[in-house]
């Protein structure tokens, strides 16, 4: 059975612009909302995105976030321009980080966030190279 | 027991309203101190009072996307009116306390509120 795409919608995510981070999990946020949305998805959905969206806007040249809502699913695509994670499956261990001091201080970078994706969704894809990051999350509504 | 609002743990702490008063009637369901962030993403609920030394913009975020009851700075902290603006933006009450982080838990969890 072909799926049915409700809605598609695109975020500019930008390097280091912490005026901005959380924007685009906001705004997906709302949308699943309005949709009705159950809570418990909700909170799943605005947890890994934020985290996935504050890794970008930290460790990344930027990039887009993509959202594709359809009645069976949410899929959020994270696609950075580099410079991509040397050892995926290093970065996926809790307490991990590259963060730097600076970005600690701030209360990020303690290498919690992999973790907090990978608990609240139900299919995670990355695919990195030095041109870029993939990050693609399966929320099941 | 009656839950607590946020206006009501404002004045508890002898806190000052900073930002969100629209939000101010809100029940506080759980509470937490705590200053890394990813750790409130995953513990923090909706309606937990959040204690924290962080002031920057992205507490803000955090806050919204939880739907915490209310930010509290201890310590008589305060936010950029950036943060502040966008917090009534928003509408997550960000509260400033004289007060020690470690006081105010006390007074709250006094109040019959309990951890996250």
């Amino acid at each position: 059975m072909a799926s049915i795409n409700l809605l598609h919608k695109e975020y500019v995510i930008e390097q280091g612009n912490f005026l901005k981070a959380g924007e685009a999990s906001s705004a997906i946020k709302q949308i699943l909302r309005q949709l009705g949305v159950s809570a418990g998805v909700l909170r799943r959905v605005s947890i890994a995105s934020y985290e996935a969206e504050l890794n970008m806007v930290i460790h990344s040249f930027g990039g887009t976030v993509s959202a594709d809502i359809s009645p069976h699913a949410v899929v959020l695509e994270f696609a950075d321009t580099g410079p991509g994670i040397e050892d995926v499956e290093l970065a996926m261990q809790d307490g991990y980080s590259t963060a730097s001091e600076e970005i600690r201080n701030m209360g990020f970078g303690a290498g919690l966030g992999m973790r907090n994706i990978k608990r609240c969704c139900d299919g995670m894809d990355i695919v990195s190279s030095a041109g870029g990051t993939k990050l693609t999350l399966t929320f099941l509504v | 027991m009656k839950p607590l609002t946020v206006e009501e743990l404002t004045q508890k702490i002898d806190g000052r309203l900073c930002a969100g008063q629209g939000a101010a009637q809100r029940e506080v369901r759980s509470g937490c101190v705590c200053d890394l962030l990813s750790w409130v993403m995953a513990h923090a609920k909706k309606g937990t009072a959040w204690v924290t030394v962080q002031t920057h913009m992205n507490v803000v975020a955090v806050a919204e996307l939880l739907e915490i009851a209310c930010v509290i700075f201890p310590d008589g902290m305060e936010a950029d009116a950036a943060v502040l603006s966008k917090a009534d933006e928003t509408g997550v009450p960000v509260v400033s306390s004289p007060k020690n982080a470690f006081d105010i838990a006390g007074i709250i969890h006094a109040a019959g509120v309990r951890g996250v």
